[in-house]
């Protein structure tokens, strides 16, 4: 049995707006493995962002982490001071930005940009030191030395999805979160940084939460999957399972709503449209939308449970 | 024949000073004629100039080179009635569900409009009658989109009433420019259906620029396959999306991520790791730099578009023993199937 290093137990996260909460993410648990890659996928507004960010414990206001636990080897973040969390941020746990260009500083040069971090959590460094970390990051995420001399302006959207990804790694940390991190990308590119990634988390053993809500990209680059809908955790499970036998209607129209060479011409979509937070529907959420919804549905929220090792799933379907 | 609907003759666009330039497009001729109600996909990484087509061919700008055509006369050129011709006839659907709506305005608007100044409704009951039928031939329900503000709706909706406006005018030819990048996977579909239908039911053609070749493969008949202005490959959509043949093409297909965790992203290393080159200093073929099959010639001269099929031209030396395709001539290898 392999070893957890991230455990996420009933955690609740809620934005306050004037008409009341946004349960954004509502009562979600799971457990990321050493070395493990899980993807977390859903719609817009299934709280796959506001996962990422209050596991950073960068929820900001009116948004709130409610309760819950956040276990990172063995140290509950929710419990850690302000001053002990920013430590824990890159040296433990650190994160790769969605949309690179708003993410470097762009009148800083790459090389400052690599190491300031570093030297931000009390790394002490000669020049030397510096220059050679510089480049032993560059060189890992596949960029050529004269990146370092260079401004984010003169980068490409993948070489600057590069920099990010060699920021991440700079003090080795244990998780990483990287939330859509090529959803900016053109195919090619996007294919290229996520070999980079993958290279990376053998090298550094890494273990890596991929969030997105491609899910031809999740089958392509993640080891489980995880998948949310209006704030509910659906279903967790290896890829290939998850895949092959979805069970949660709610996966399998996913999986299905994408084009595969076989189905030309096949336009399958989710119908009705993922429900408003402030007022979730009772019962189990995607009812509204559900094909194998039946009155149970409407009535009782189902249990997220184990219902094989590795497997957890919410529905009636299994576990009434 | 008679004079097609839009085209671009020989078209070159160049963006930038004389030192630093971008050559966005290179030499492009396409025929889009009225009376083919087929779908024709553009399909690039950024920079392939595959925007930049779809921006000529609406008049936002003008060719650094060549000529885009109505009805045979140069856009630039056209006036008062003619160019309310143009604009009704040729429509757009963009990428920025968001960026087409004006907060502040309900949704309606956006179909109210083009009611009231192309003079489609004698009546409010007339213009009413045409918003909800336009609305219900996308998928969407009248009473629960009227009315609404653009926040209030998702971006699946109201990429789909971007869609219904564009049905309303009965234009001759429709330029969608990215119509689901921005929108969730899930939802996309819907927005592919309305397309589809707005095609086969009503026979408008359409160019449907992406840089997704997996939607382009679902949706299209054809496809242009381009790398920084140039053509590389074109024609049937099936044979070349199953079978590419251009080394470019390749990767491109190679680097789908089907969602398949059995049909894993092929392709070679070397190919996909080299960087990106100066193009502006580039005589032959544009893929060389990153091409693993290069050839002399390959860096001296451009190649001409092979046919190694009669509804497929490759613009690779690796094909140079099939008869060449005039470049003024690539529509048609669409008319073939």
């Amino acid at each position: 049995m392999s070893e957890p290093v991230l455990q996420v137990k009933n955690l609740k996260v809620y934005y306050y707006v004037e008409a009341g909460a946004v349960k954004a993410v509502d009562d979600v648990s799971f457990t990321l493995d050493f070395g493990v890659k899980m993807g977390l996928v859903g719609e817009s507004g299934s709280g796959k962002s506001t996962m990422a960010f209050a596991l950073m414990r960068m929820i900001k206001p009116p948004g709130k982490i409610e309760s819950g636990q956040m276990i990172l080897d063995g140290i509950d973040l929710l419990k850690l001071s302000e001053e002990k969390m920013r430590q824990t941020r890159l040296r433990k746990l650190a994160m790769i930005p969605q949309g690179a260009m708003n993410a470097l500083n762009p009148v800083m040069r790459i090389d400052k940009q690599l190491i300031d971090g570093m030297l931000d959590h009390g790394v002490i460094m000669s020049k030397e030191e510096r220059e050679a970390r510089v480049a032993q990051l560059l060189e890992m995420v596949d960029l050529p030395p004269k990146v370092a001399k260079m401004y984010p302006h003169e980068l490409s959207g993948g070489m600057q999805q590069r920099v990010t990804v060699a920021q991440s790694i700079s003090m080795e940390p244990d998780v990483i979160i990287a939330d859509e991190p090529t959803s900016a990308l053109d195919v090619v590119i996007q294919r290229q940084v996520m070999e980079t990634i993958n290279r990376l988390q053998q090298r550094l053993g890494l273990s890596i939460i991929l969030i997105g809500h491609d899910m031809g990209l999740m089958a392509q680059s993640v080891d489980r999957l995880a998948v949310m809908y209006a704030g509910k955790m659906m279903e967790i499970g290896e890829t290939h399972a998850m895949f092959r036998d979805p069970l949660h209607p709610y996966t399998r129209l996913l999986i299905e709503s994408l084009p595969v060479l076989e189905n030309k011409g096949v336009f399958s979509g989710i119908p009705g449209i993922t429900p408003s937070l402030l007022n979730p529907p009772e019962g189990c959420v995607f009812h509204t939308r559900c094909p194998k919804a039946w009155n149970l549905c409407q009535e009782a929220t189902p249990e997220f449970v184990e219902i094989k090792p590795g497997r957890w799933v919410a529905c009636h379907l299994h576990t009434a | 024949m008679s004079t097609p609907l839009l085209e671009l003759r020989k078209v070159t666009k160049i963006f930038g000073g004389k030192r630093d330039y971008t050559v966005a497009l290179d030499d492009m001729t396409l025929v889009l004629e009225e009376y083919f109600p087929k779908i024709i996909a553009v399909v690039g990484e950024s920079g392939s100039g595959k925007t930049t087509t779809g921006m000529l061919l609406l008049g936002f700008y003008g060719p650094t080179m060549g000529q885009v055509l109505f009805r045979g006369r140069p856009l630039h050129e056209l006036k008062g009635a003619e160019l309310f011709r143009f604009r009704r006839e040729v429509q757009a659907v963009f990428q920025d569900p968001f960026a087409v709506y004006n907060p502040f305005y309900k949704v309606d608007n956006l179909l109210s409009i083009p009611i009231k100044n192309f003079k489609l409704a004698r009546s409010k009951a007339e213009a009413r009658e045409l918003m909800e039928d336009a609305l219900e031939r996308v998928g969407l329900r009248p009473e629960e989109t009227l009315g609404r503000y653009p926040h209030q709706l998702s971006g699946g909706q109201r990429q789909r009433i971007a869609v219904a406006r564009a049905l309303l005018l009965k234009p001759k030819f429709l330029i969608t420019d990215e119509p689901v990048s921005m929108v969730d996977a899930s939802l996309r579909s819907t927005i592919l259906k309305s397309l589809r239908a707005l095609n086969q039911e009503f026979g408008v053609p359409i160019l449907y620029i992406t840089h997704d070749l997996t939607t382009a493969y679902h949706i299209s008949d054809y496809i242009i396959i381009l790398y920084h202005g140039s053509v590389m490959e074109a024609g049937n959509v099936d044979s070349i999306i199953r079978k590419p043949n251009h080394p470019y093409t390749k990767l491109l297909v190679s680097s789908i991520p089907w969602p398949d965790p059995d049909l894993p992203w092929g392709g070679t290393e070397e190919m996909i790791q080299k960087s990106q080159v100066a193009f502006k200093a580039i005589t032959g073929c544009k893929f060389a730099p990153r091409c693993p099959y290069k050839m002399d010639i390959c860096e001296t001269k451009a190649p001409e578009l092979f046919m190694p099929e009669r509804d497929r031209v490759v613009a690779c030396y690796l094909y140079r023993d099939h008869t060449v395709l005039p470049r003024e001539e690539l529509s048609s290898v669409f008319a073939q199937a």
